[in-house]
């Protein structure tokens, strides 16, 4: 099966600070990638040259076999999208007006809004249970409720990947599962392919297929939870005694500070 | 379901019918700023010189076309050149309560003006041309001190900004404390704002600089929105974020420079105008800009008339007017909203 997202041999500077080495990861057709490291292991690195926010100072990112030097930004903007970890809400856009933002890399120069994109954008408020949300202002909203939005203004784009970069931080407990719920029904009923950076391991453990753990700047390990998720690597990966056990309610592996 | 009552967005139609209200309410601003002053102009002097029945040689017609309407046409370009500045840079630097003089290019290119008028040179070219200079010099120091680094991180640009700004007002208060005195009044007046020098002359020049800006300006609106709520965001969805604010810093600068040349620091109105249009139009600018555009246009025509009807027949620095009504404006409504600055 070819990949949808396929890095080789990747490696990324900041200046002559080096962030990423050597990463091979091919992101395939339906699954949810969980992107889990302690802080400064070069996560959101990695999700932003998948992304295409950063060039790769080696190796090649491909979507479907073609590098993305080769397509211009709002041709990857059709079929990857991000939600990002910094969002500025100072302005009082309705929730609709921001998911139609989405719509940006779909229409021409300075061309408006048309039914179509409205109503791509009312479904994608839909899939994301935030469709009564449409027309309040977007900075009144809730941590979890600006969360759909974004999702929704992501899925707006009409994407085949979408890259999310800590989704759950700032959210309670309520807000993290049902934001994470959400990602896994889009990725079981509409095989959005997705990749996501989380501090949480326990869970990305519960709602990834796959995990990827990286340790300063390449990966330690990847593979499926169970097999990621175990005392000895988060051990040498964080530096953190844990104990691991399995979550008897979903049997995904669940963490314990010790 | 999809739900299919009307939301409210903007398309061409609302931003048309909006912009052909605030036209009329321009139109009847700029006839009665007409009328309102010493002379005693009537209305139906205002509609015997559009007519044509006033005699060439009356001289009501002389004050009407020579001296109030370029003056009119001055205040108009200038507000509206100042709060189309006021919403772009709110943009870009993602903060509603940006604008031109926080940025420091309105000092810079009153340093450069203030420069010409100590060194004797005249309002008709030294002045403009040495104001546009400091606000093309205050933005290379802005971005090349502050915003090294592509992403153009708002905080930085504002604090370069603050820190030039503060160091040009000096240097004004120095070239001001040594220069003769018969230069003094004519620099103090200019400094807060002074529409009184204008010419037809010079308008014919300011006029289509300022369209062009304005519908370059305008053709980067969905960018701005997109801006607005993040530049990884917006650099994901395709938009050239660098780019965008670059052109955006050059020509708010560009439409600074001019402004100060011809008619003095003038504030309040790059703040006060587009914090009116999103409280009643919300946050997209391709509504926000037009609107706002306009209401700078109308709102320092008011200004302005009453800067020269108030004291009659003596007459008001408009920058002096413009802060009387804006200082206690902005604390209402500090008070009244509680320091939240985005409601719609």
């Amino acid at each position: 099966m070819e990949p949808v997202l396929s890095l080789q041999n990747i490696g990324f500077c900041y200046g002559q600070q080096r962030a990423l080495a050597g990463i091979d990861l091919r992101l395939m057709d339906g699954e949810i990638l969980g992107i889990i490291g302690p802080n400064g292991s070069g996560k959101s690195t990695l999700l932003n040259l998948m992304g295409g926010l950063l060039t790769p100072t080696d190796g090649t990112v491909s979507l479907r076999g073609r590098p993305l030097s080769e397509l211009s930004r709002p041709e990857l903007a059709r079929d990857v999208a991000m939600v990002a970890q910094e969002n500025y809400f100072r302005f009082a856009f309705t929730a609709l007006e921001v998911v139609l933002m989405g719509r940006y890399p779909r229409l021409k120069r300075l061309q408006f809004e048309g039914r179509k994109d409205i109503d791509a954008a009312m479904h994608a408020l839909d899939v994301t249970q935030a469709a009564d949300l449409a027309d309040r202002p977007i900075h009144e909203l809730s941590g979890g409720e600006r969360q759909r939005v974004l999702i929704a203004r992501a899925l707006a784009q009409e994407p085949r990947v979408m890259l999310l970069d800590e989704p759950t931080s700032f959210l309670d407990l309520k807000f993290k599962r049902e934001i994470f719920r959400l990602i896994a029904a889009l990725s079981r009923d509409t095989g959005l392919t997705v990749a996501l950076v989380s501090h949480d391991i326990d869970l990305a453990a519960m709602y990834c297929s796959r995990l990827v753990m990286l340790k300063q700047g390449a990966v330690y390990t990847t593979g499926l939870p169970g097999d990621v998720v175990t005392a000895e690597h988060i051990g040498a990966v964080y530096e953190c005694p844990v104990l691991v056990d399995t979550n008897p309610a979903t049997g995904r592996p669940r963490t314990s500070l010790v | 379901m999809i739900s299919r009552h009307a939301h409210a967005i903007v398309t061409p139609g609302r931003v048309v019918v909006i912009c052909m209200i605030m036209g009329a309410v321009l139109a009847l601003t700029m006839t009665v700023a007409l009328v309102a002053g010493t002379a005693d102009v009537s209305f139906s002097h205002i509609i015997g010189i559009i007519t044509g029945s006033l005699p060439h040689d009356d001289p009501l017609r002389l004050i009407v076309l020579k001296i109030r309407l370029p003056r009119i046409i001055l205040a108009g370009i200038a507000g509206f050149s100042l709060a189309l500045g006021g919403v772009v840079f709110q943009a870009i630097l993602r903060n509603p309560l940006a604008d031109p003089f926080i940025l420091g290019v309105s000092s810079g290119s009153a340093f450069g003006a203030v420069l010409a008028i100590f060194f004797g040179l005249g309002f008709s070219f030294g002045v403009p041309v040495c104001s546009f200079a400091g606000a093309l010099l205050t933005i290379y120091l802005v971005m090349s001190l502050g915003a090294k680094r592509m992403g153009m991180e708002s905080s930085t640009i504002l604090l370069t900004g603050v820190i030039i700004n503060a160091f040009f007002t000096a240097v004004i208060m120095f070239f001001i404390s040594v220069s003769a005195d018969e230069r003094l009044h004519s620099m103090l007046f200019w400094l807060y704002g002074d529409l009184s020098r204008s010419r037809i002359g010079q308008l014919g020049f300011i006029a289509p600089i300022v369209l062009a800006v304005f519908l370059w300006l305008y053709s980067l609106s969905k960018e701005l929105n997109i801006i607005t709520t993040g530049d990884d965001i917006a650099a994901q969805l395709g938009v050239n974020v660098g780019a965008v604010k670059k052109t955006c810093l050059v020509l708010v600068s560009l439409l600074m420079g001019l402004v100060v040349a011809f008619s003095g620091l003038i504030g309040f109105v790059g703040l006060i105008v587009p914090h009116l249009a999103r409280m009643a139009l919300r946050a997209d600018h391709r509504m926000l800009i037009p609107v706002a555009s306009l209401g700078g246009a109308i709102f320092l025509i008011a200004a302005d008339t009453l800067a020269r009807t108030l004291v009659s027949p003596g007459e008001l620095p408009v920058g002096v007017v413009t802060a009387f009504m804006g200082a206690p404006f902005f604390i209402l409504l500090l008070r009244k909203r509680g320091g939240q600055w985005s409601r719609s």
